[in-house]
């Protein structure tokens, strides 16, 4: 009796799990079937569109291959991320360890403040980082970009190795310095190795969230050549109100998964650092 | 013992050097990141504030104010009155679906089972794909003609057959009808949400402590009123913080109605994000749309002071 209720229990976690999973990752499903599907089977409205009523085609992939920009927007997403990673380390690791470790009252304060402008919606924001794209001479540049990126990477990186710094013991730097080193060697020689992990997370997001980044590049990018991945698939694929569908789905598909596979690996931190460590 | 202390100076035999200057090196460091902030936040933040009371445009550049003229021209708009009331109104009903919904799945995660990294990398894809290339996917589930949902709906005869109960006509047009098209909206945002949700009531239902929950049962508390009695109450606030995260995030994104309908049918799905992008960039407005954009600023400030309090309140606790 109490196993066939056990029996029934699992059951029902299993039926609640499986409806949740298919809400989750049917899109992507679909973009699977959209991708592989020959054309004749994908626009006939009377075949199963969930199954391949023909045989399964790689002319979509072929197309997005080489015959779009795809892999330049690929490679123009990767040297974005890339600097985005790059500046935002250089930046917010010295700020979040100053943060941690020197200062007091103030320094919690301004730590706070520094996330808070994380909120600062881009919609705000985008009017008039436009007008500095045309004074720089950046529109149409990745540069613009890569300058912009770090509006949102910085104050949220900061925050988050803010958090990592504070979780080593200070014994373990005036040990150091009693072993003679000066007071930044302590830093780098000692706390920066410890905080390996902290450091790997940020370059994750860093990377992760210039990836996703979708209204700065609509606003500076119009060429199609320095597309990024999350502009260039939705804009570019779609012409007028002709769709291709299938390379679309294709493209979505193919930069979706490795993004998503890494970035799940990180998830859990990405949230405790977010809701400002009330969430543990 | 130490050669330097925290304040900043340092007790040393020697003169410091440059190396040793905690107070210096404190100010060194964190300077890059407030250079930053202010001049890529900070000034555009108030620049956005100045164009909203100027007659600014792409083709004119130069900034002349003109009071408040932008936001009475703005709030006589009808689009601005639709956009308003959308973005509202898709960020609470989403995060009310979302919220209800994560604390479901949420519950369901906390038991052990086999394949629990697979189940958990697919229930989070809504969030780890870059959201442009997830609506994609959602611009071709409500396709016209080929969407999967009207296929269903047709082969159990709700669709399609004269008499049936949702119209003979063979598909529901999801983003042509205003109604659905704003229901699909709401679907989406929600779709991305629960993920985020999920982590953040899976964390707050694990910082339950487990003797508890068995005093509790012990007690002859058991399902509905243990959760009704004992873990909504203790993640209280662990929910409003989902809550909050969700509002700011369909408050402000403008990717999901973009990519989906850019407004459409005529507006009815325009949110404040999408026609401060359409005025300010694509029509070069950009006064009026600076105007429309600081809408959503006092909401955010708003949200942004709960929140505040919540993580203080909950550090306490």
């Amino acid at each position: 009796m109490a196993n066939a209720r056990k029996i029934f229990r699992r059951g029902g976690l299993y039926g609640l799990l499986s409806v949740f999973v298919l809400f989750g990752a049917f899109p992507f499903y679909w973009m699977v079937i959209a991708t592989f599907k020959r054309d004749h089977d994908l626009f006939s409205p009377a075949n199963n569109p969930f199954l391949f009523n023909e045989p399964p085609t790689l002319d979509h992939l072929r197309l997005l291959l080489f015959d779009t920009h795809f892999l330049t927007y690929l490679t123009n997403t990767f040297l974005v991320g890339l600097a985005v990673v790059i500046i935002t380390l250089a930046i917010a690791v010295p700020a979040a360890y100053s943060l941690a470790r020197w200062a007091r009252g103030w320094g919690e304060t301004l730590g706070i403040g520094i996330f808070l402008t994380y909120l600062v919606p881009p919609t705000i924001l985008f009017i008039p980082l436009s007008r500095f794209a045309s004074a720089l001479g950046l529109q149409e540049s990745l540069w613009s970009l890569i300058l912009i990126y770090p509006t949102f990477t910085i104050p949220f990186c900061t925050w988050l190795l803010m958090g990592f710094f504070k979780t080593i013991p200070r014994d373990i730097e005036e040990q150091a310095m009693i072993d003679g080193l000066s007071r930044l060697g302590a830093m780098t020689r000692v706390v920066l190795p410890l905080a390996i992990s902290g450091i790997l997370t940020i370059v994750v997001f860093a990377f992760t969230l210039s990836m996703h980044e979708f209204i700065y590049a609509l606003t500076f990018i119009s060429v199609s050549a320095k597309k990024t991945v999350s502009i260039g698939v939705p804009t570019e694929l779609v012409r007028g109100d002709v769709f291709q569908w299938g390379p679309l789905m294709a493209g979505a598909l193919l930069a979706s998964i490795p993004v998503a596979v890494v970035y799940t690996f990180f998830l859990d931190r990405f949230i405790a650092g977010f809701t400002m460590g009330a969430v543990k | 013992m130490s050669g330097w202390q925290e304040d900043g100076t340092t007790v040393g035999l020697t003169r410091p050097g440059f190396r040793d200057q905690a107070g210096l090196l404190a100010k060194l460091m964190i300077a890059p990141a407030i250079i930053y902030i202010s001049a890529m936040i900070g000034i555009p933040f108030v620049l956005a504030i100045l164009y909203s009371l100027s007659d600014v445009t792409t083709g004119d550049p130069t900034l002349r104010l003109i009071g408040l003229q932008n936001f009475r021209e703005i709030l006589a708009d009808p689009v601005f009155r639709i956009s308003l009331k959308n973005t509202f109104f898709f960020a609470f009903v989403s995060v009310t679906l979302v919220i209800i919904l994560s604390r479901i799945l949420a519950t369901a995660l906390m038991a052990d089972f086999r394949g629990k990294w697979l189940v958990r990398f697919l229930i989070m894809l809504p969030w780890t794909a870059p959201i442009s290339l997830g609506t994609i996917g959602w611009l071709w589930m409500y396709d016209s003609i080929f969407s999967p949902i009207d296929w269903i709906l047709r082969s159990i005869g709700l669709l399609g057959t004269p008499g049936a109960l949702l119209g003979a006509q063979p598909n529901l047009y999801w983003l042509g009808e205003p109604k659905l098209a704003m229901a699909s909206v709401v679907l989406v945002h929600a779709w991305r949400l629960l993920p985020l949700a999920t982590v953040i009531q899976l964390a707050g239902l694990s910082s339950i402590p487990r003797e508890l929950l068995e005093a509790a049962e012990v007690d002859g508390a058991k399902g509905w009123r243990r959760t009704v009695e004992i873990t909504i109450p203790l993640t209280l606030p662990i929910i409003s913080i989902a809550f909050l995260f969700g509002l700011i995030f369909t408050f402000t994104d403008m990717t999901v109605v973009y990519v989906l309908t850019r407004g459409g049918p005529v507006h009815m799905t325009q949110v404040l994000s999408t026609w401060t992008f359409f005025k300010g960039i694509e029509g070069g407005d950009l006064a009026q749309g600076a105007a429309i954009s600081l809408f959503l600023f006092p909401a955010l400030a708003g949200v942004a002071a709960l929140m505040l309090r919540m993580a203080r309140r909950t550090e306490v606790v």
